[in-house]
């Protein structure tokens, strides 16, 4: 049986395949969102990581958090490194030299590694079509690195190399929604979670793990460091994305789109970027042309993913 | 025995490929070397090899799809040129750090700008220092005959590196040659089963590769890749001497042309060794003790051998077919590195030729030839560096 049921108190007494000890920060969303999705199943998983903040946490020389098969290569590459890895299982296994044993293999990836340098390799693997799951841990920035704006720094952002100043505020550009180009593919799965909303991103990756082919997932996940909150804000803060529609839980199957979350009340967009840092200059005088910009800009996106659901046959009318 | 066929370069060492049946290739085209791998990928298409072949969006990816299959336990084979090398560049250094034996044929091309797609030693040259173990081919039965043996090198239990065969673009990997192939049963009897180690697809044992190394480590991983390095000379003759076995095809670090008795040298790599031959010959019908060295294996340099090799030489020419700007050619600079260690050293001109595919003429050759005379003579010399073949 490898579609599990997902109990907490079940869960809770599985083995850590990312275990404790590893260096990220406190508070840091990556792990949780490591932990969900490695937790979701049983199945025997290989896994290769882009560089970035969870790689270079979770395996120091000598130590590693990693309790199943795992392979950094390089920063840009988590993509056709794994394909490489299930390219060597498929032909070891077809030509009876290794045991079929249903292995699943991840990539995780950071936005730095997914959205930008490394989207070349994935866009390239999701077209070859290996059987492979990526999953794009996005905080909005090259927080490893000390906090640069990368394409899915949100607009208004304060990064290091986007600083609100007194001429340029913050980011001006809108993020670049990848979780569609994702989609855009024609890959079998596509979807968006958070890992405020664990079950709901369990129950995807149980369902992309059903799925032969290749199977996108962008989660969400907040830097305190980067994203200027408070340690222990990471959940609060992935479930106010949710609840303002900035970060829609959704899944593309097959070309049809599914809204598989709604908030009860859509909360106004304020609420996720008040307990931030990095979007303080947006509430000054003056600036209330950017809260509006943004609000904006998450209510289109909002209302065209609703059409979408309904138009693709994901939802009724 | 095996059977004698009409060949280019790049159909050799497809053949190699198929005879060898590696289970996976990662590839993308790049001239020259396009036709090897759509050589190889009718081989897969056909039913005749096992290969699983992973089409990639870039040479980049290529490499890293390389390493992960290699890493994931099992033979693994990849092939570039060029700019594509260049591309890859950064995977390299990874795929020899984690020391994963990887088998590239490189066809030699000229790098960007301007753009050329013809042969000489750039991208190999550019290479040099990422780790990778270089072998280098004068014609095709070379490059098919060293692509066997390199599975072998690269697969060793104590090197586990990778390693590139290199042959000139175009010159060797379109031109029809004649070349021995051996038999099926014989190359697959001499490259043997692989041997995985710490596959990443053992589950039982999970492995994490590619770890973070900071200052405590970083400089002894380093210093460990140079003791790895220091091994290879002594398997590569190892597996020639089987291969000669096999074969009677006989192969060292270098090869020695009449150099035994010589009181001048070139030294020259790859196809261009071939017309300085016959060049060499007809001096030394005029009695000109003229002799040759042609490095086989580039990295690792063999230095100690190299020097012994040249010690009785008066004055020795080295033939780059590459530069570095600002510097002496690369090949110079290496011969210059193992006449170091001599204790009379002799005089030494550095000639960048055959750049972008510019023909290497015989009268290149005597030109050469005629210059080391005077040297000899003299203990004089000019220019230490120098073009030849150049438009004026």
């Amino acid at each position: 049986m490898t579609t599990k049921a997902l109990k907490l108190k079940e869960l809770a007494k599985g083995e850590d395949r990312f275990a404790h000890g590893h260096r990220m920060c406190a508070g840091c969303g990556a792990p949780i969102v490591v932990k969900q999705v490695l937790m979701a199943t049983d199945y025997p998983i290989i896994a290769a990581n882009a560089t970035g903040c969870l790689e270079v946490s979770s395996c120091i020389q000598q130590f590693t958090a990693w309790n199943i098969p795992w392979m950094h290569s390089a920063f840009e590459n988590a993509a056709a490194t794994i394909s490489g890895i299930e390219a060597m299982y498929r032909s070891l296994v077809k030509q009876n030299k290794l045991e079929d044993k249903n292995v699943k293999f991840i990539a995780f990836g950071g936005d730095g590694g997914t959205y930008d340098i490394g989207f070349q390799a994935l866009s390239g693997a999701m077209e070859r079509g290996h059987d492979m799951m990526y999953i794009c841990y996005d905080n909005g920035a090259y927080m490893n690195t000390g906090i640069q704006r990368s394409s899915a720094t949100p607009f208004g952002a304060d990064t290091t190399t986007c600083p609100a100043g007194d001429v340029i505020p913050g980011k001006l550009q809108q993020r670049k929604d990848l979780t569609r180009i994702m989609a855009a593919h024609g890959i079998p799965y596509v979807a968006q979670a958070s890992p405020a909303n664990w079950m709901d991103l369990m129950k995807k990756v149980q369902k992309a793990f059903e799925i032969k082919g290749p199977k996108f997932m962008n989660v969400i996940s907040p830097c305190n460091r980067g994203w200027r909150s408070r340690t222990d804000d990471a959940i609060m803060l992935s479930k106010l994305a949710f609840e303002t529609c900035y970060w829609p839980l959704f899944e593309i199957e097959n070309g049809v789109t599914r809204i598989t979350a709604k908030p009860k009340e859509k909360r106004p967009l304020v609420d996720f970027l008040k307990p931030q840092g990095r979007f303080k200059h947006m509430f000054a005088p003056g600036n209330e042309w950017m809260l509006k910009q943004a609000q904006e800009s998450v209510d289109a996106q909002w209302e065209r993913l609703q059409k979408e659901a309904v138009f693709s046959g994901g939802e009724e009318k | 025995m095996g059977k004698i066929v009409a060949v280019t370069g790049n159909e050799a060492c497809a053949y190699a490929l198929k005879q060898i049946n590696p289970d996976v290739c990662a590839a993308y085209p790049i001239t020259p070397a396009t036709d090897l791998m759509q050589r190889f990928s009718g081989y897969v298409s056909n039913g005749q090899v096992d290969t699983e072949l992973v089409l990639v969006e870039s040479e980049h990816s290529a490499m890293s799809a390389c390493i992960g299959a290699a890493a994931a336990g099992g033979r693994v084979a990849t092939a570039t040129s060029s700019q594509g090398l260049a591309l890859m560049w950064e995977m390299l250094y990874i795929a020899a750090g984690t020391r994963l034996p990887i088998v590239m044929p490189l066809v030699n091309r000229a790098l960007s700008a301007p753009l050329n797609i013809h042969g000489d030693h750039s991208d190999g040259m550019g290479a040099r220092d990422t780790g990778w173990i270089q072998i280098y081919s004068e014609n095709a039965q070379e490059a098919y005959d060293n692509l066997i043996q390199s599975f072998r090198i690269a697969e060793h239990l104590e090197i586990r590196t990778p390693a590139m065969v290199c042959m000139d673009g175009f010159i060797v990997s379109h031109s029809i040659e004649r070349v021995e192939y051996i038999d099926d049963a014989d190359v697959k009897k001499f490259v043997g089963k692989f041997q995985a180690v710490h596959p990443l697809l053992d589950l039982e044992h999970p492995k994490s590769y590619g770890p973070l190394i900071l200052t405590d480590l970083y400089h002894e991983y380093k210093r460990a890749q140079h003791e790895v390095m220091t091994k290879v000379s002594g398997v590569v003759l190892e597996v020639a001497a089987e291969f000669e076995k096999m074969t009677g095809r006989k192969y060292g670090l270098f090869e020695s042309y009449r150099l035994e008795d010589a009181e001048i040298a070139i030294v020259v790599m790859s196809s261009a060794a071939g017309t300085t031959k016959d060049i060499i010959d007809q001096y030394r019908d005029k009695g000109v003790k003229v002799g040759l060295l042609k490095p086989r294996m580039f990295r690792p340099f063999p230095f100690t051998q190299i020097a012994e090799a040249l010690k009785h030489v008066k004055a020795i020419a080295v033939l780059d077919r590459a530069d570095s700007f600002g510097g002496y050619g690369p090949l110079f600079s290496e011969i210059a590195g193992a006449v170091m260690s001599m204790d009379t050293k002799p005089a030494m001109i550095n000639k960048i030729f055959g750049l972008g595919g510019r023909d290497y003429l015989p009268d290149q050759a005597e030109q050469v030839i005629d210059e080391l005379i005077k040297i000899a003579e003299t203990g004089k010399v000019g220019a230490i560096k120098e073009y030849i073949g150049v438009r004026e």
